[in-house]
């Protein structure tokens, strides 16, 4: 449904984008990742016609935007990454704008404005100014103001950016249901967990350049370590211990944060049987133990060498 | 063009300044006041108790002409006499108490008198006058030469010293070197002059004549929309004030897009297949509707609080009013456009609305201004509405004399439209 051929794009001497290709099949949901700057936002704008590629190309349905008043932009729904809201206009004024925006009006605006509305939940306050509502329902009402048109490409730039759990959760329930509708998504982030649960595939950039582009099984497959054991210590002794256990075979890291003991294994059962064992041995209490899928940031980290927070 | 998306947008933009209380109030209460203030000042209200100018007059002579001409002075309703000594005459000028001083010689009224035919030997009379007052000079030469002819000619032709003076001027042509050609003429008129002076005193008082006098006598009419109708100020200065806040709120709303543009929203807008001229157009047609229903309303106030009525044809007042708005209105986006940020935005602002508020009369009328200025205002858009909107208001004047303001208006708005949409930072934020 859309592809990206080496797109291009430099502010001044400043190269945001050094040729970015990927594509999305259509029902697909596609994770955008990367650390602060790496040129998401430039990416998503390109793909949206808000600001035009110095090189490379991309196509919708195999045919690329013709100007800014192509009819073809209706087919996507855009959720910035800032709140694209007018704070002294109702939450169902807006929506009614947005949806008027790509020619919606009279009873299939009011249908659409409706339906918007209890989609993200906020039915109740159609009528307050977008000013009274808190952080996460601005959020909420940013991303139903996309939907109004109905688009089949929802590209959605950090849309959980400074949202509490309550609406984040709202946010990811909404995101679920348009996947299940068949809507393609293209999801813009940089917390890991958010992207494990909601894409398919995920592309990570860094510095304007794709660095990998894999299902999220596929991205964990190329790791040296596939999952990793998390066990709480009654009383972690003192002393370099950890560093002879990480030399044991099938263990390929160990962190002690606080109490609680991180041991990367490259395969699940040998590695984690001598973890343990060397554990008991030592006398070493455990309180609690469980295991984990190897996380985006620990794939970021063996790509990188470096933490996605600090990038 | 998508123009349910268009009006969408207007719609927008009007729902939120109608909500915006410090808008309404700069763009509605403001102008109101100020007119008003201005139309009282200039207003034709005033007329009972125009100031007049202080003048102080200094009389060294003392003599009967002299003092005629101090009581000649005094008589006319535009000057304020007060005798004062020359050391008061000239502290009163300095002062600023005094608009300027007169000083009759000692010796003027003999003098005047003998100079009248001969001219030789003429009187010198000072004015001391403030530098800052140069158009209340010019009128004060006026009257005192009136009053001056005036009163010395009534003296020669009636009074007593007229008869010695003619005699003597008479029996002194012989050595005053006039030359020999001119003589006998002069003689001639100089003695029908004492032959006309003996019988004027002769005459009873009521039938003898009063002298030289000017030729005609003056009546004043203020030409308006109409006889019978008096001058408002108030539309002047309704229209000016109007102009100029109007102006204010265009730039206002070429500046909110620039803030619109910091935001998602922008990105938002410019996502939809309204595209960028739609969103320039969008504005601009919010901003000229806007700017019409701010000058209806102002005009509307003038008219219930100070009378001022449309006089000329309403048709062209609507039209001006239209064509300003939408002058107003590209204005805006060309600012925004220059400035490319608010901040620099609002700075050019200043620049901009001083530049078409003051030379183009919103103030002051451009009547007042010099010549060549009154000339290269003409390119100043704002002129044409402020002159437009008079003639309409209370010049009376038809729809044809509004069709070169309209016309000139538009053609400034379609300039700006064009600059603004090929200057508009519409990308990088
Ligand atoms: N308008 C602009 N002018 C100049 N530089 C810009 C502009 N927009 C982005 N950049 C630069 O381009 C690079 C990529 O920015 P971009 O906003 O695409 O990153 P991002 O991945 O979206 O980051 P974030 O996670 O912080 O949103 C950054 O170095 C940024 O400073
Ligand atoms: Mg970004």
């Amino acid at each position: 449904m859309l592809e990206l051929h080496n797109i291009r794009k430099s502010y001044g001497t400043q190269q945001a984008v050094k040729g970015i290709s990927f594509a999305i099949r259509a029902g697909e949901t596609l994770g955008l990742l990367g650390p602060n700057g790496a040129g998401k936002t430039t990416t998503v704008s390109m793909i949206a016609g808000l600001i035009a590629p110095d090189s490379g190309e991309v196509k919708l349905d195999g045919r690329s935007l013709g100007g800014d008043t192509d009819p073809l932009k209706a087919r996507i729904g855009l959720v910035p990454q800032d709140l694209a809201l007018f704070e002294d206009l109702s939450a169902r004024d807006n929506l009614s704008l947005f949806g008027a925006l790509y020619g919606l009006q009279g009873a299939a605006l009011n249908g659409a404005t409706a339906e918007a509305l209890s989609f993200t939940g906020l039915t109740d306050r159609a009528k307050d100014k977008v000013k009274t509502f808190s952080g996460g329902m601005k959020r909420r009402l940013n991303l139903a103001a996309a939907l109004l048109h109905d688009p089949d490409l929802i590209i959605l730039d950090e849309p959980t950016v400074g949202v509490d759990p309550q609406s984040r959760n709202a946010i990811f329930e909404g995101l679920e249901a348009l996947k299940a509708r068949g809507k393609t998504l293209l999801y813009t982030t940089h917390y890991m967990e958010e992207a494990e649960r909601l894409c398919d595939r995920i592309v990570i950039v860094d510095h304007g350049e794709v660095i990998a582009d894999d299902t999220v099984a596929g991205l964990t497959r190329r790791l040296p370590l596939r999952n990793v054991l998390r066990l709480e210590l009654e009383n972690p002794p003192p002393g370099a211990w950890a560093e002879e256990l990480a030399a044991l075979p099938g263990i390929v890291s160990v962190r002690l944060e606080a109490a609680v003991l991180s041991v990367g294994l490259a395969e699940l059962g040998p590695g984690s049987a001598a973890a343990l064992g060397w554990l008991t041995t030592r006398g070493i209490a455990i309180a609690h133990a469980h295991t984990e899928r190897a996380d985006l940031e620990t794939v970021f980290l063996a790509l990188t060498g470096r933490t996605l927070r600090d990038a | 063009m998508n123009l349910t998306a268009l009006w969408a947008l207007v719609r927008k933009d009007l729902k939120l300044f109608l909500g915006d209380r410090r808008a309404l109030i700069l763009s509605l209460a403001a102008p109101i006041v100020i007119g008003a203030f201005f139309g009282f000042l200039f207003s034709g209200d005033g007329k009972k108790d125009t100031a007049k100018i202080p003048i102080a007059l200094v009389d060294l002579d003392g003599s009967v002409l002299s003092r005629a001409v101090g009581a000649k002075l005094a008589e006319d309703k535009l000057l304020l006499v007060r005798p004062e000594s020359e050391v008061q005459a000239r502290e009163a000028v300095r002062k600023g108490r005094a608009t300027a001083a007169v000083v009759l010689p000692k010796g003027f009224g003999d003098s005047a008198a003998n100079a009248f035919f001969s001219s030789l030997g003429k009187p010198e009379v000072t004015v001391f006058y403030d530098p800052s007052h140069g158009m209340e000079m010019g009128l004060l030469r006026g009257l005192l030469t009136q009053a001056a002819m005036e009163v010395v000619s009534r003296e020669m032709f009636t009074g007593d010293t007229g008869r010695t003076v003619v005699k003597r001027t008479l029996s002194g042509l012989d050595t005053s070197g006039v030359s020999s050609a001119e003589k006998a003429p002069l003689q001639d008129l100089l003695r029908s002059v004492d032959r006309w002076n003996a019988q004027q005193s002769a005459a009873p008082e009521k039938q003898r004549s009063g002298g030289l006098s000017l030729p005609y006598t003056l009546k004043e009419e203020p030409i308006t929309a109409g006889s019978g109708i008096a001058y408002n100020g108030y539309a002047h200065s309704f229209g000016g004030m109007g102009v100029q806040f109007i102006l204010f709120m265009g730039i206002d709303a070429g500046v909110a897009l620039l803030v619109l543009r910091r935001s998602g929203t922008w990105q938002r807008l410019r996502a939809a297949p309204l595209g960028r001229r739609g969103i320039l157009l969008a504005r601009a047609l919010s901003a000229a509707i806007l700017a019409t229903g701010i000058l209806l309303v102002i005009f509307a106030a003038a008219r219930l609080l100070f009378g001022v009525r449309i006089l000329g044809s309403f048709a062209g007042f609507l039209g001006i009013t239209v064509a300003f708005a939408l002058m107003t209105a590209t204005f805006g986006l060309l600012i925004a456009a220059l400035g490319r940020t608010p901040e620099a935005a609002r700075g050019l602002a200043i620049f901009g609305t001083l530049i078409m508020v003051m030379l183009g009369g919103a103030w002051i009328p451009s009547f007042v201004f010099p010549a060549w200025l009154q000339r290269a205002t003409l390119l100043v858009p704002t002129r044409w509405a402020v002159d437009g909107l008079d003639a309409m208001t209370w010049r009376g004047l038809g729809f044809s004399a509004a069709v070169g303001p309209m016309a000139v208006l538009l053609g400034f708005a379609a300039l700006f439209g064009i600059l603004a949409l090929w200057r508009f930072p519409f990308e990088d934020a």
